[in-house]
């Protein structure tokens, strides 16, 4: 059985994918990812994850155009500009600048 | 070559990496399969010159330091057997033509080591010269080789120390440790010069046009001349190549030109060691072969 290891270096840090471990079953792997990932104290906590039990997704289709989710849909620029004339604060706001 | 073998191609040398499950083409996947079987063959492989001074190490100290040598390199051998596991050949498959002498390993591990000067030259300049190639294959374009390749050369590191120390402590010794140190630089020195390759240039090396690996030979080579001749002499070593030297100009290390066929026989299993530590593989192998079925049983 293939097994995902995923280690946390440190209490607080998310668990990262460190690699992959082949074992007859689960006793087995619990051995080989100590030994493999933990025995110089480099981890503080191991998940084991047999391959077959991962859910995967890789296809995030983009067919509308979703910019409003994202900080480049947003060009305040000319509105701002058109907004502080309007209040009369365009030249201060170009001093502060 | 076809358009998307193409586009591939320019993917991986524009410093695109690759996954497991991605497509790719045939020949970058053989290529992959070649070189990271001959890397996790020779850490297999390259325990055994050090297992031979488990025994005979000096101290307890250097006995369990060096127990843990073997113990991170077969580790390693086993991470690597994964990746390559994931390209399509199984372990079994790889220890099979390992055992049969149809794959190869690392040229310095065909060597045999005469004294306890041997092992601390190979701890710190054999695994130097190795780290320089590792830290290279960090860049590799194929991701999960690369990912596992942090974790060995973070290990190689506390190994470089371990020889350091063992070099160390000879050289401050008396004169006959001295003697043991130089006699063993003096055997290991044309082996290190080999350990890089010959100077193929970059483009015609096909490891390189894939990105598989980052460097060209003859720059690992320099880079592990420049961070090494410096460490050496300061010891009081004479390196045997009376051709060494830098030239300032080009900032480049002249020497002189390695036995090339030399190099190409010790690889293909004609070395001083290469068929004893075959047939101590084989052996091994043979000798274990019921605690896989047993455990396999177990699992069942």
């Amino acid at each position: 059985m293939i097994f995902e290891v995923f280690r946390r270096e440190r209490k607080g840090q998310p668990f990262q994918h460190a690699g992959s471990i082949d074992a007859p079953d689960e006793h087995f792997a619990d051995v080989y990812a100590r030994e493999q990932y933990g025995r110089r104290q480099e981890s503080v906590a191991l998940w084991l994850v047999p391959r077959n039990a991962l859910h995967e997704i890789d296809d995030f289709p983009d067919e509308f155009d979703l910019k409003y989710r994202r900080v480049d849909g947003y060009s305040i620029k000319t509105r701002l500009r058109e907004a502080r004339d309007r209040a009369g604060t365009l030249e201060s706001a170009a001093g502060e600048a | 070559m076809d358009t998307r073998t193409q586009e591939f191609l320019e993917y991986v040398q524009d410093g695109g990496q690759v996954e497991t499950g991605d497509w790719m083409p045939d020949e970058y996947r053989s290529k992959l399969v070649k070189f990271i079987e001959m890397h996790a063959n020779s850490e297999l492989m390259g325990v055994l010159p050090e297992r031979d001074w488990i025994l005979r190490a000096p101290t307890l100290q250097r006995k369990l330091a060096l127990t843990a040598k073997i113990q991170d390199e077969v580790g390693h051998a086993q991470l690597i057997y994964r990746v390559v596991a994931d390209l399509g050949k199984p372990r079994n498959a790889c220890l099979d033509d390992l055992v049969s002498g149809r794959a190869k390993f690392h040229n310095v591990f065909h060597y045999p080591t005469k004294t306890w000067g041997d092992v601390g030259v190979i701890a710190w300049l054999v695994d130097a010269a190795a780290i320089v190639s590792q830290k290279a294959l960090l860049k590799c374009s194929y991701a999960p080789y690369a990912r596992i390749m942090k974790k060995i050369c973070w290990e190689e590191s506390f190994h470089i120390l371990h020889g350091r120390d063992v070099i160390l402590a000879l050289v401050t010794g008396t004169q006959e440790q001295f003697e043991l140190v130089q006699e063993a630089l003096d055997r290991w020195w044309e082996p290190l010069m080999h350990f890089h390759g010959n100077q193929i240039p970059p483009d015609e090396d096909p490891m390189f046009v894939w990105r598989i690996k980052s460097q060209a030979n003859e720059d690992a080579r320099q880079q592990f001349l420049d961070g090494y001749v410096p460490q050496i002499r300061e010891l009081g070593l004479e390196i045997p190549d009376s051709a060494l030297r830098k030239d300032e100009e080009s900032g480049r290390w002249l020497y002189t030109e390695p036995d090339w066929e030399k190099l190409r026989a010790v690889v293909t299993g004609h070395g001083p060691a290469s068929q004893e530590r075959l047939d101590f593989r084989r052996l091994s192998r043979e000798q274990v072969a019921w605690v896989e079925q047993v455990v396999l049983a177990e699992a069942a």
